[in-house]
């Protein structure tokens, strides 16, 4: 047998299989939830028994796969516009739209940066010694235009322009920094969280200084699994979702909050 | 239309061809007539480019960047700043991403030189350097065409390694390439396309035209997706 009709043979029963066990809700997730939503996942199976599948990337790129027929059942997105898009253009499952948290940001250095980030503030962005500052791209990232928004309402936009650097998302924002290529960043509070990230310096930004960060979530009307999507949804927004949430920074929406029961 | 990201992805491929080509010849020359026997692994790592992710060397370009870095720390003591995020940081990681497509080229040319007219340019009396000035060179000319026009071509199109290292800024480190992912991210598919269709057609005539020289040097020249 040639090679390579042997491999095509091999593909295709991993892809038979692959599509035998597919019962997992396929989540299609922005960036900034990473570490919140591998534990979210954790207590989802062990309390529904479901497994999900979740893709990490930029919502505007799921957003292009989704209305090319991209078999995702649902889509978390770190800027509520893409979800509102989607229902917009009858992709969505009526009725489904939510908000489920608002995004914090924070500015967040290495722990060995020299300087005193907790006394400073927002000087702390104007020292020489910060060379470059990290945030996520303000044209298309929803933490980026918040960052912008922020430094002009502290008044050091001007000061600080020459000195920042886009990523394409939260994440590589953040990991400008992590690496020491940027001296500070501006960053989701939901990644400074993370356990890699944990040790360094953050300064959390009032959030009344920006427009609130809302996280988005929709189901697609291509979904297969809907019924399981609608208990992950409902799991997100249950108490045990929102405690995981609250750990890595996010908040309720304002529409929510009144409802919620106090801790 | 973004003209400034487009000319900024120009500088940039004219800057790595340009250094490929000083860097690539002598590089070429000695891995095409060594008869070093452990040849063959040098060859490999030349090759290495071609198969590792753009966005994996770019990542591992941002730490060597980076103050903890090797290059960082060189670059740091030298010029005072950093590499990443600069218009040097893209020329040095394009270069090692558009090595193959420089090097590939020359070896393959420099090979197909007939080895008779190597020795009878020895035993006319031309030393190494004469021989390869006067007989090599000048019957590699497609050759040498073939990569500079790869690593310009290549360098134009390159994304992912630009990502991890360049920091998106205007002027400096946007490419077009870069232009054109923000602008779809965006969901500005139209002004996405008008770039993408411009970049199109330069790519296609700079293809044209050394698939074109070549066939004028009735010669076959090697191209990476002819290779087998």
């Amino acid at each position: 047998m040639k090679p390579s009709l042997r491999c095509l043979m091999l593909l295709s029963c991993l892809l038979a299989f692959r599509t035998a066990t597919a019962q997992e809700i396929r989540v299609a997730a922005a960036a900034d939830l990473k570490f919140a939503l591998d534990e979210l996942d954790i207590q989802f199976e062990k309390q529904t028994g479901k497994k999900i599948d979740i893709s990490y990337g930029s919502s505007g790129n799921f957003f292009a796969q989704i209305e090319n027929g991209a078999p995702f059942d649902v889509l978390l997105s770190a800027d509520i516009e893409y979800p509102r898009k989607l229902e917009s253009a009858g992709l969505a499952e009526p009725g489904t739209f939510c908000e489920y948290a608002v995004g914090r940001i924070v500015i967040w250095m290495p722990g060995d940066a020299r300087p005193d980030l907790a006394r400073l503030g927002w000087k702390a962005l104007l020292e020489p010694s910060v060379e470059r500052i990290a945030i996520a791209n303000p044209e298309h990232a929803p933490y980026g235009r918040a960052a912008v928004t922020a430094l002009r309402g502290a008044g050091i936009y001007e000061q600080v322009r020459a000195k920042l650097v886009y990523g394409e998302n939260i994440a590589q924002a953040a990991q400008f920094v992590a690496s020491g290529n940027a001296q500070a960043g501006i960053l989701a509070l939901s990644l400074a969280a993370s356990p890699p990230m944990r040790n360094g310096k953050r300064w959390q930004i009032p959030a009344n200084m920006h427009a609130p960060i809302e996280q988005g979530a929709v189901i697609l009307k291509s979904a297969k699994d809907k019924e399981g999507a609608r208990a992950f949804l409902a799991f997100l927004k249950s108490d045990t979702g929102r405690v995981i949430l609250e750990s890595y920074g996010f908040t309720l929406p304002a529409s929510r909050r009144a409802s919620a029961p106090s801790q | 239309m973004n003209i400034e990201a487009l000319l900024l992805s120009i500088r940039l491929a004219l800057c790595v061809s340009a250094i490929l080509f000083v860097v690539g010849v002598p590089l070429a020359y000695w891995l095409a007539y060594s008869r070093w026997r452990w040849r063959f692994l040098l060859e490999a790592v030349v090759a290495l480019p071609l198969v590792v992710p753009p966005t994996v060397l770019g990542f591992y370009m941002l730490l060597a960047m980076g103050p903890r870095g090797p290059l960082g720390k060189l670059w740091h003591a030298a010029f005072g700043h950093g590499l990443a995020f600069t218009f040097a940081g893209l020329v040095i990681a394009s270069v090692l991403y558009s090595f193959p497509f420089a090097v590939q080229p020359l070896i393959a040319s420099f090979e197909t030189v007939d080895r008779k007219l190597l020795d009878a340019s020895a035993v006319l009396g031309a030393g190494r350097m004469r021989t390869f000035r006067r007989v090599i060179l000048p019957l590699s000319v497609p050759g040498i065409i073939t990569a500079l026009v790869l690593s310009f071509a290549h360098t134009l199109g390159e994304f992912g390694v630009v990502l991890m290292v360049g920091g998106n800024l205007a002027g400096v480190t946007r490419t077009v390439s870069i232009d054109i992912y923000d602008r779809v991210q965006s969901l500005d598919y139209a002004s996405a396309s008008r770039t993408a269709l411009v970049l199109l057609v330069i790519s296609f005539a700079v293809l044209s035209a050394v698939y074109g020289i070549n066939r004028r040097a009735g010669r076959r020249q090697w191209l990476p997706w002819a290779a087998k």
